[in-house]
């Protein structure tokens, strides 16, 4: 194989989303860019899909043949997204036991491009501390600003950050009231450009809906977004709960776009944490530890 | 080549490019600057990145006196660009040195001038006076500076009152590796234009020029306009062989990385009773009847940014140490104004301040320091100041005005010529409300009145005499404010200390151990072993010199912490307080 332009092996050897299946017309090959790679890619219909470096014999739009794949790329469904790999990634994906159950509503909210490195944007999906600023009226409200403490571990056995305890004031806390009040929040950070929260659900007190981002790396510095749901909701149609989740994304879009720099600087003292940033440091030093390399200015050692 | 000095001063932004509470993004030298004009006119050139988390702040907003970052909400004031307030944790007062990078800046010539570092002072042009001028519209362009020197030198125009013509005679009459100076002459008219190019990138730069004389009506505008065609062909071409020739490398500006202690989880920490800051006493006035107020500026430099609720310690001619609040609003950062009430028993203070310090005066001070720093999550927020009071609730009032937060503000006072700062306390309008020769039982009736209604999320501050906080204090706990709502500020410890006890102090990261003898103090045996701690009041009313006990029963003896805190015995005041077991353990 010929050498890849990312040089990191950690990241190369990750699973990488590329496409909601439900998105993909079956049949025909569809091109994406993955770490600077063109990657092609294709489903049968039946769940399916193959991915291979692109090549000049099966460009884009292409019925695709699967008897004239050679040289494939790891290929995976999962979560309701086709996922490759550039390098040798592991037998499984993280698990998100509550996609199984049968009662929930699964969807990609959507995919948007964003002109930000991946760590930044996880950074982002991790910050309570913006709600009142960037979401305003919906996530959070002046002045109900404070980030509450709350616990951070890292998973020695599951090799993932879990954010837990954490409750961030609510304008409108659900469909059904109009007080505001603490809404909990839990995050889990399994892969280092993937994230996951669960949040109260409006419908159900007892239980939690998923919301989780799968970040496709284009390059350092320019991402994909796929946004997963997997929610309890009898009521809403698919594009009242998508048009949701993408108003939430379209705030945070220019703000990511406006970091400088964009890739993730490692360095402890690039810039100013505070105790809201819990989660963040441990990110950060997650991946130092990991030695990611990709999308982030490593620490000087 | 491009001559990238740091030392030169370039235009990096025109006057007009900074209208009322706008940010200006500029850039020179490929590092980006946040430029705005807060209400008071200062010009303010900043790192283009918070630095909490890299945003850029001329995506920020500016109130006119602070800038807001968009994503978290930090504020940061005018002049220091020194962090006010960091919305997610509204109980702490951030790190004073929590301060963006800023850079020097000038107006001169219609532009604003700037340096990463530079030398001297922005250059005399010949032929240029100050007001007179017409900058003219700012010409990008994607072409090295140089190139763009080297085809300005041949840029031909008409003089302002013959535009029409087309016969000028254009005549060189300076240039440099920034600038380019011309005059155009036709029949008894002529104009000098010079040309400043603002290297904003390895291959990008900024036309920037100004004309000697610029009419105004209708005659300025085509005189921009002529201007605008001819540069902006000029520009086509300049852009044209810029294309041609091979691209140099961006710059890479250096980004200051941020000190050691804000990279870590931050700890409040402040510095010795030192008084590091020399001050002019600019204007010193009555504010009120017994009361003095003194404006003191920075002998040089800039003073540190302050926080609302912050006070500092004041070195008088005399010797002695005195604390006061800065009663400024967000942003007047050129000066801190303190209101000094003259004592009946002065112990030589106050008496000092009154009749002994003038205007023109020097005064050493200390930095200043928040032990009483404003929440503003609070969905309202009172406040309660009796007499001199009155100066750390004016700082708060004004900065919660300023985000129109939710507040109204009680004064108690003698009588109509006691109440402090009347242009300060008129600004809050409404807010305001005067309580005019109330006596010690027709208080209690008016702080019930005003304390009722307690609803979560309420929060209220009081300063003012000891009696009256401890009525006001009891009244708030009957009413079912709970004591984390209730903030306080005493002037003095009037409590009476008991010194007499003897006990061992170990200090955990230390590593120390110390014998505290009858008649000595935490604070000085800390100090005799080396070991600097900081303080202001030293009577147990400030908060400065607070420690966390780990082990051991404290015996408090200050006014600083409330009963949950006291009841805790987590929290100790050095100065005063003292140990009950015969062995404490601090955190330091």
């Amino acid at each position: 194989m010929t050498p890849t332009k990312c040089q990191d092996q950690v990241v190369l050897d990750l699973w990488h989303p590329l496409a909601a299946l439900a998105e993909v017309p079956a049949g025909f090959v569809q091109e994406t860019v993955l770490l600077e790679e063109r990657v092609s890619y294709a489903t049968d219909g039946g769940g399916n899909a193959a991915v291979w470096l692109s090549r000049p014999d099966l460009v884009a739009g292409c019925p695709f043949e699967p008897g004239a794949l050679t040289r494939a790329l790891p290929a995976k469904v999962a979560y309701g997204y086709i996922w490759t790999s550039l390098g040798t990634p592991p037998t499984e994906l993280f698990f998100i036991p509550e996609y199984a159950e049968p009662d929930r509503r699964r969807l990609n909210a959507a995919t948007v491009g964003v002109n930000v490195s991946a760590p930044r944007a996880i950074e982002n999906f991790l910050d309570m501390g913006h709600f009142p600023y960037v979401h305003t009226d919906i996530l959070g409200a002046e002045p109900h600003t404070e980030v509450k403490e709350y616990d951070v571990e890292l998973s020695v056995e599951r090799d993932e950050i879990v954010a837990t305890r954490c409750r961030f004031f609510q304008p409108k806390a659900s469909t059904a009231s109009t007080e505001g009040a603490d809404v909990e929040y839990i995050y889990r950070v399994p892969h280092p450009y993937c994230s996951i929260l669960y949040k109260s659900s409006p419908v159900d007190e007892t239980r939690l809906d998923v919301i989780a981002v799968f970040l496709q790396p284009m390059d350092q510095e320019h991402i994909r977004a796929h946004m997963m749901l997997c929610v309890l909701d009898d009521e809403n149609e698919d594009k009242v709960i998508k048009r949701f989740q993408q108003t939430i994304f379209g705030q945070d879009k220019p703000i990511l776009e406006n970091q400088f720099p964009k890739r993730l600087p490692l360095d402890p003292r690039a810039e100013t944490p505070i105790r809201a940033d819990k989660s963040a440091i441990a990110y950060r030093r997650w991946l130092s530890q990991k030695g990611v390399t990709y999308g982030v200015i490593p620490a000087a050692t | 080549m491009l001559d990238t000095a740091k030392t030169r001063w370039h235009p990096i932004a025109a006057s007009y490019d900074l209208p009322f509470r706008h940010v200006f993004h500029a850039q020179l030298l490929g590092r980006e600057f946040a430029v705005w004009r807060a209400d008071d006119g200062y010009v303010n050139i900043w790192e283009n990145r918070c630095l909490h988390r890299g945003v850029r702040l001329s995506i920020g907003i500016n109130d006119g006196r602070e800038l807001k970052c968009q994503y978290h909400g930090w504020r940061y004031s005018n002049r220091t660009a020194g962090c006010t307030y960091i919305p997610a944790h509204p109980a702490d007062a951030p790190a004073r040195t929590i301060t963006n990078r800023t850079f020097a800046g000038v107006e001169r010539y219609g532009l604003v001038w700037s340096a990463e570092e530079p030398h001297g002072r922005v250059p005399d042009v010949a032929g240029l006076r100050e007001g007179e001028q017409l900058a003219l519209r700012g010409i990008p362009l994607n072409a090295p500076a140089d190139a763009v020197v080297s085809a300005l030198t041949g840029y031909r125009f008409q003089p302002n009152g013959r535009l029409q013509g087309n016969t000028a005679n254009v005549s060189l009459e300076g240039s440099d590796t920034f600038s380019v100076a011309l005059r155009a002459y036709e029949e008894g008219a002529e104009t000098l234009v010079v040309f400043f190019v603002q290297p904003v990138d390895s291959s990008r730069s900024v036309i920037r020029g100004v004309l000697d004389a610029g009419p105004q009506g209708a005659e300025r505008l085509a005189i921009l306009r002529h201007h605008n065609e001819r540069l902006s062909k000029l520009r086509e071409i300049a852009e044209r062989e810029a294309q041609a020739a091979p691209q140099p490398a961006p710059l890479e500006p250096v980004i200051e990385r941020v000190s050691p202690e804000l990279a870590e989880m931050p700890e409040m920490t402040a510095h010795g009773r030192k008084a590091t800051i020399r001050v002019t006493v600019a204007r010193k006035w009555l504010a009120a009847d017994g009361i003095a107020a003194f404006e003191l500026r920075p002998v040089q430099g800039l003073l540190p940014t302050f926080q609302p609720g912050a006070h500092i310690d004041v070195h008088m001619p005399n010797g002695l140490v005195r604390q006061y609040s800065i009663t400024n609003g967000p942003g007047e950062s050129d000066s801190y104004v303190i209101g000094v009430k003259l004592e009946r028993d002065s112990m030589g203070g106050s008496l000092c301040m009154h009749e002994t310090v003038r205007e023109g005066d020097l005064l050493a001070i200390s930095e200043p320091r928040n032990n009483f720093p404003l929440r503003r999550d609070a969905v309202r927020t009172i406040f309660v100041a009796g007499g001199i009071g009155v100066t750390p609730l004016l700082a708060m009032a004004q900065a919660l005005k300023n985000q129109n937060l939710d507040y109204e503000f009680h004064y108690f006072a003698q009588n109509q010529e006691q109440l402090a700062f009347p242009e300060k306390t008129a600004l809050l309008g409404e807010a305001l409300k005067p309580h005019l020769g109330f006596l010690p039982e027709t208080t209690a009736a008016k702080l019930k009145e005003i304390l009722s209604g307690y609803r979560p999320d309420m929060h209220v501050y009081l300063c003012g005499p000891g009696p009256m906080l401890e009525a006001a204090r009891r009244i708030a706990a009957d009413l079912g404010w709970p004591e984390t709502a209730v903030h306080f500020e005493y002037f003095k410890n009037t409590n009476t200390i008991d010194d007499s006890s003897s006990f061992e102090v170990a200090l955990a990261r230390s590593c120390v151990t110390l014998q505290v003898t009858a008649g000595k103090t935490i604070l000085e045996t800390m100090r005799e072993a080396g070991i600097d701690m900081p303080s202001s009041c030293e009577q147990g009313a400030c908060g400065t010199c607070l420690a966390t006990v780990i082990e051991g029963e404290p015996d408090h003896q200050d006014v600083y912490l409330n009963d949950a805190e006291r009841k805790s015995g987590t929290k100790i005041m050095t100065c005063v307080s003292r140990a009950r077991s015969a062995r404490l353990v601090l955190d330091l």
